[in-house]
Order: C-alpha cells, then structure tokens, then sequence
C-alpha cells in the first residue's frame, strides 16, 4: 500500500447521505454517529444520464467503498442498471445515450479521451441478470478474457482456469468436463461460470446485475455465498429487487427512486432505521 | 356454420389436408423417378415372339399400354407392348411396338444372348460360333458361353488398356507438344530472335512426336487384337453377324439368371454407371464426368460464395449504420435472390467469360489467341455465376442468424474487454454458424439443380477431359465440364435415340436428387454437429 493510499483511508470518508438535488436536502444526523468506510473505489459525481429526450439518472452523486458490496436497490425502471452500466461504459453501445457529469474509478476519470474502453473494462466486470456463458467450452469460457488480453500459453491458462472456478465454487463440479459445451450446466452453475470468467480477467470492480434474478432458492444462496466470499478480494456493486438479498450481502446499500438516490448508507441503517419515509415506505413493503 | 368454424376443427383438417397434398406429390415424384430409372438397369427376361405374319423378334418386354380410341390406330387388340428389340444395325431402331392380337407365341429360350456394344447398342441373338485364335468353338458347346464371356473380359481389359495410353501417354505428348507450339508462338509474337530457345522447342516437340510413334504402334497393336477374336450371332429370324469381340462390352442371358444372379449383375450395372463414362451419344454407359462436373462446381461455389455472402451480411448486420439506406439494400439482396437465373447467365457470359476472361486471355495466354482459355465458358466461371446467383440466399440466412445471436452474450464479451472484432469472430459468428450453415445448405441445393445459366458459361454435352487431371496445375478451372442437369436436358430432348435415351434420363435425375439430398446431409449433418456445440443457452 502506498502512503498516498493509506493517508486516503486513513481520510476516512462521511458516507454520503442522499445527493444535493433529491429530497429533503435537511436529514436528522443527530441520531447518526460519524459513519466510517473506507477510501472510495467509485466516485459518482453529478451523473445524469439521457436516453434521447428521455432523463434517466439525475444528478446522481455517491461513493462506492472499497472491497465492500455495495446494493442498489429500487422499484422497476429507476434507473439502477443503468447507474451500473456507466461504470463500465456499457451505456456506450446504446443509440442516443447520453452522460453528464463525472465518473472516477481509482481517482481516474473513466470518460477521459485517453482511457481505453476495453482497457476499462477488464478493471470493471460485470455479471448479468440472464446468465450468458458462450457458445463455448466451459474452459474456453473462463480462459476467454485472458485469451482477448493475448495470453496462450496452455499452463497459464489451465491456472487460471482452475483458480477462478475454484473462486467461483464451480470447480469441484466440472473439474471433470471442462470441454464440455458451457450450455449443459444448469442456470445456477452457468451464473458461477459467469462469475468465474468475470473474475478470471482479475478487475477492480464486479457489476452484478440482478444476478440471481432467474434462479431458484438453492442457486441463489450459492451465489450469495459467494458474493459474501468474493468481496474480501474485489469491490462488488450489485443491483437486485429482492431485499433480502440486500440485507444478506451488502455493506452498503442506495435505494434508488426515478433516477434519484433517495438514500444510500450501511445496510443496517437503511433497513432498521432508514432516514426517510420513502426509504422505510419501500423496504418494509409498503410500494414498489 | 360458426360451430363448425368456431373451434378450428376446419381449419386444421385444411392445413393437414395441404400438407397431405404435398406429400402425396413430392413422395409420387420421387417414387416416378426411382422406379422408372432404378427399374431399367434390371435384366429383364428376354422373350422370343413369334407374330402371326412368321416374323420372329428376340425382345424385352418394357411397356403395355390401350390402344382402344387412340387416333389413327386401326387395331382390333386392346393392347400393344413396347419391346426393346435391340439390334439397331439390322432393324434400324431398338423399340418395336406389337400388337397384343399381331403374337402368335412367346417363349423364353434360356440361350438367348444379350450383347451390350460399343456401338450400334444391343444385340439379340443365339451364340452360333465363337472363332478364338483360328480355332472354332461350336455355339451348342456347353462351355461356349464361358469361353465368350472370358473373351470379352480380355477385350475389355484391352480397352482399359488402350484408354490408360490415350488418356496418359497420348494426353501427356498433346499437353506437351501444345506447350512448345504456345512458346514458339509466344517467342515470334514477342518479335524475339533466340534461336536457342526456338530450337530448344522444336527439338522438343521432335521428342514428343517420336514419343507419340511409339505409342501409336503400340495402340495399332492393341486394336488389332481386338479385332482377332469373332464371335458369330444368329438373330431371331437367323440372320448371321459377324463381330469382333473387340466391339462387346458385356454378354449376359438373362433367362438363364436366378434373382441373386440378377440382383449382382443389376450392383454391377449400377456401379457402372456411376462410374463409366457416356458412350453413343451419352445414350448409353455412366455418367461419371456428369456427376464429376457437378460436384465439383458446387464445391468451387461453396467456396466463394461463404466468404462474400458472411462478410457482406455482417457488414449489414454488425457495421453498417441501420437506416434507409441499408433497408434499401437489404431490400434489393432480397429481389436478387428472385431474378430469374437465366439473368445471371447472361451476366456471367458478358462479365465473366468476355470480361474478365477477355482481359485474362489478353494478358496472360496471348499465345493461344485467337483461341480462348478463358474467353469461353468453364467450370469457374459457371461457378462463379452460380455463386452470384446464391450469395443473397447466404447474406439472407447469415443476416437472420446474426440477428439471433443474444444481445446479453455480445455484451457479455464487451464487459470482458474485446473489442467489437473480437466479439464478432470469437462469438458472434461461431454462434450463428448454424444459421450460416443453412443459407449454404440452400445455396448449395438450388446451385446443384440450376441448368440455365450454365448452358451459357461453360457446360457442354459430352466434355472430353476432367477438370482434374494428372498436369500441373492439375486443377483446370478454365474446361468446360460436364453436368447432371445439363445431361437430363441433353438426353431427354437432344438425343438422337429417344426411348433409349428415355430410361437414362430417369437416372439421371434420380442421381441428381441423390446428389443434392447426399450434399445436404453432409451439410445438416455438419451443422448438428455445430449447433451441439454452439447451443444458445437453454436456461
């Protein structure tokens, strides 16, 4: 660790309460104590985002901790996913997409004229709501990103092969049928596969979008051990509508309302004793 | 009314009785061609009928049709049959029409001779005498059908013999002394004064001329033996032929066969048409360089037509900014697919074969003028028109399985740092192979049954060499070729023997069909295979 790191952590950060803009601005702190995390990986600053005439996000301002989970939360069509897919730049590919405003990741500016977008990408993997393995061998799967960043050789590859489906919890099940076709897996080891070959390009950021979204119980509680294992290692930021599931995994959580961040602070504090009635509204069933 | 179109019942009985329908006709269609071709390789009994005006006539039985009505025919029979009477060079045609009433008696001699000729077709007949090496082997002889059948054994094997010098030694010294005569040519075109060079050719083509002696006594030698043997026939009626054994080809008795006898004989026959080349006008023989032909220009389509057809449906698909323009485009790859193909032949005559053929004759074979290489029809350039005539069935196929490929699986390799190259060639394409596959799979089964534009950029009838052979650069793309549509054409409606020529052009077709479902097999067979292994997800 670098001093310039450490003095950043030792900085300790105010978790950021809602942004400037959405509402009420005057929130009771007092019952809060000074709040610590650590330094931010992600810092969001004045982001509002356009689908043609269309505003999605409004001036969306947070802080994302670093090697923590941090859940978006929020009904449907609040802008969540598309929050996430800025971090990777993945908004790009859609017509008339617009951003405003700043996004850092690591101090750096991820829209500056001389970042790489794959570049970018291998610091940031995601992980979709719909599993999404290649036509491929369950090897080729995993060795994919390392293959796209030029590595061939056979031993290397076989290790992190085996690495990150070990990462991922997958090894033990397909050790013995890694040339088998990525599509014979159930939905469930297709999404660990997911996260393996995610993993296996070694990034910064995990986006996780709606991961579990269309598994059953038992999968899901597979992946969600190992989002719990896996943010020892990387900053995960992941979108879900299931609640629970962010009470289970995250450290942080930001619920989201129509492009808004209506609030965003430790998981505890927005599911016991959220600051807004909104937030409350929301978790406790109320809408959404 | 409204009950009974209410629930659909109608509905689905209509749907079914189309499908029905069409079955009926594809399965009819097929069972024609198969029995009609497969049937007329069988050897048929060969019967001896006696009319009633004393003319005797040795024939199998191929047809019976009512004459009952039938305009102009003044007849108190019901029926006539249609025999194949062979014999063409005694009763000037092979088919004879008889009426039911004109038999007086049929019977089936067990002696009865059928030879199939070099020339003239059939004969019919009674083994009188076989003359072998000046010795005379009596036709009542019991081995005598044996001893005949060995003779044409051996004169068989001296035809193989006789075609492996023309084909190899001969075709070597033409190659060789064309070659030498194009470089004096070339030489005295060029104004060139070498007289080394010049006499360097000439003493060339002195050697292949004594090459070519050499070879022609050798061949005069082997005609000769051909001719030494005789075999000496009696028809029906008891006129006496002479024939060299060289002039046989088979000798079979058709009365004398039980049916495991017959099966083989009808294997071999089969084989050999597969195999042999045409004889008599393509009326008779196989159809080998036919199926040759075809083949082949498919395979050279294939292989121009994926690339241009896959790299111009991803620029479409992946690349091109989708607006007015690309619809219009893609409206126009769609009528292309429906331009009548004649179309395109014209298109290939004037652009390839004047065009580029022209330019390619000028520059490189100037020595050959004004004899065209490629300034006239042949297999690339049949192939390539084929291969511009499919490629909207490629781009439209690609296009869809392009289309198909998951939005998620794209993103799914962006998120992981390839670029859109990468994600196009390492996922995109394997994914929409199968896709792929199927536009060849059409392409490839509406190239094989195309006969018009090829009629005009390069088949002919009867081609005499392949465009493979034994000379560098072995692969010749400038022949023209022979081709299976063509050849059912030729011999339907251009044979100078139309009921003979009637039950090839069943199996001609039959083997078409075989062809085009063979090709498509291995097609579907390969994309199964691929769709195994490139599933999209199920999940």
């Amino acid at each position: 660790m670098t001093t310039g790191e450490a003095m950043v952590q030792q900085q300790e950060f105010n978790v950021p309460g809602t942004n400037g803009v959405s509402p009420a601005p005057e929130q009771p702190r007092k019952s809060e104590k000074a709040k610590t995390v650590p330094a931010p990986l992600v810092e969001v600053e004045n982001v509002s985002l356009f689908y043609g005439e269309k505003q999605a996000l409004r001036e969306i301002n947070m802080n994302i901790p670093r090697k923590k989970a941090t859940a978006f939360i929020g009904p449907s069509g609040c802008g969540k996913s598309t929050l996430l897919r800025c971090f990777n730049r993945l908004n790009d590919l859609v017509d008339g997409c617009r951003i405003e405003g700043n996004i850092s990741i690591n101090r750096k500016s991820i829209f500056d004229p001389d970042v790489d977008i794959t570049d970018l990408r291998k610091r940031v993997g995601m992980v979709f709501q719909k599993s999404n393995p290649f036509p491929k061998s369950i090897y080729e799967n995993v060795a994919y990103g390392a293959r796209i960043a030029g590595v061939n050789k056979k031993s290397v590859l076989d290790n992190i092969v085996e690495k990150n489906l070990k990462r991922a919890a997958l090894w033990n099940e397909v050790s013995d049928r890694l040339n088998d076709s990525a599509m014979g897996l159930s939905g469930g080891q297709q999404q660990r596969l997911c996260i393996a070959r995610a993993i296996a390009v070694e990034p910064d950021v995990l986006l996780m979008d709606e991961p579990c979204s269309a598994l059953d119980p038992i999968a899901t509680a597979k992946i969600e051990d190992l989002i719990t294992e896996l943010k020892e290692k990387f900053t995960i930021v992941i979108v879900t509508h299931n609640m629970q599931q962010a009470s289970r995994v995250s450290d942080y959580t930001a619920f989201m309302y129509i492009g808004d961040i209506v609030e965003f602070d430790t998981t505890e504090k927005i599911f016991l004793n959220p600051a807004k009635k909104h937030t409350e509204d929301y978790v406790s069933g109320k809408f959404g | 009314m409204p009950r009974l179109w209410k629930p659909g019942d109608a509905y689905v009985w209509i749907s079914g009785l189309a499908l029905m329908v069409t079955l009926v006709m594809i399965g009819g269609l097929l069972f024609l061609i198969a029995t009609k071709g497969l049937g007329s390789l069988w050897p048929v009994d060969i019967g001896r009928y006696t009319l009633t005006d004393g003319s005797t006539y040795l024939g199998q039985l191929q047809g019976r049709e009512s004459v009952r009505g039938a305009h102009g025919v003044k007849s108190e029979s019901e029926f006539r049959v249609k025999l194949k009477i062979g014999n063409r060079d005694l009763y000037g045609l092979d088919f004879k029409w008889i009426d039911e009433a004109d038999i007086a008696s049929i019977d089936y001699p067990r002696d009865a001779v059928i030879l199939e000729r070099h020339e003239w077709g059939n004969y019919h007949g009674f083994l009188k005498e076989i003359r072998k090496n000046g010795q005379i082997i009596p036709g009542g002889d019991p081995q005598a059908f044996s001893v005949l059948k060995d003779l044409v054994r051996d004169a068989n094997k001296i035809h193989d013999e006789i075609l492996k010098i023309e084909k190899g030694e001969i075709g070597d010294v033409n190659y060789g002394i064309e070659k030498q005569r194009l470089k004096l040519r070339g030489l005295s075109m060029r104004g060139e004064d070498n007289p080394a060079k010049e006499a360097e050719a000439r003493l060339k083509i002195e050697q292949y001329e004594a090459r070519y002696k050499i070879s022609e006594a050798e061949l005069g030698k082997l005609y000769t033996e051909l001719t030494r043997n005789e075999v000496v026939m009696l028809s029906a009626a008891g006129d006496e032929k002479v024939m060299p054994l060289g002039k046989i080809v088979m000798a079979f008795r058709p009365n004398d066969m039980g049916f495991a006898q017959k099966a083989g004989f009808y294997v071999e026959r089969f084989w050999g048409f597969i195999v042999d080349e045409p004889r008599e006008a393509n009326t008779e023989g196989g159809i080998f360089p036919a199926i040759f032909g075809t083949v082949l220009m498919v395979f050279i389509m294939s292989i121009v037509v994926m690339p241009f057809g896959i790299l111009a449906a991803l620029y479409l698909r992946e690349y091109a900014k989708q607006g007015l323009m690309v619809r219009i485009v893609r409206i126009c790859v769609n009528n292309l697919a429906g331009v009548p193909s004649i179309v395109f032949g014209v298109f290939g005559v004037g652009f390839f074969l004047y065009g580029i053929g022209g330019i390619i004759d000028s520059v490189f074979f100037k020595e050959a003028l004004p004899n065209p290489t490629f300034g006239t029809g042949g297999i690339l350039w049949a192939s390539l028109t084929l291969a511009l005539l499919t490629v909207p069935v490629v781009i439209v196929a690609t296009e869809e399985g392009l289309a198909s490929v998951p939005r998620n699986i794209r993103e799914g390799s962006l998120a992981l740092g390839a670029t859109k190259f990468e994600t196009t060639w390492k996922v995109v394409i394997p994914s929409a192979l199968p896709a792929i596959l199927t536009g060849l799979i059409l392409a490839i089964a509406r190239a094989t049954g195309e006969v018009a534009p090829l009629m005009i950029t390069g088949v002919v009838k009867l081609a005499p060499d392949l465009p493979i052979d034994g000379h560098f650069p072995f692969l010749h793309l400038e022949r023209k070729f022979m081709h299976l549509g063509f050849h059912i054409y030729d011999l339907g409606f251009q044979s100078p023997n139309a009921e003979a020529a009637k039950p090839m052009v069943f199996m001609t077709a039959f083997l078409l069909i075989l062809i085009v479902v063979i090709l498509n097999i291995t097609a579907i067979i390969i994309r199964n295979r691929l769709r195994k292994k490139y599933a999209t997800s199920a999940v």
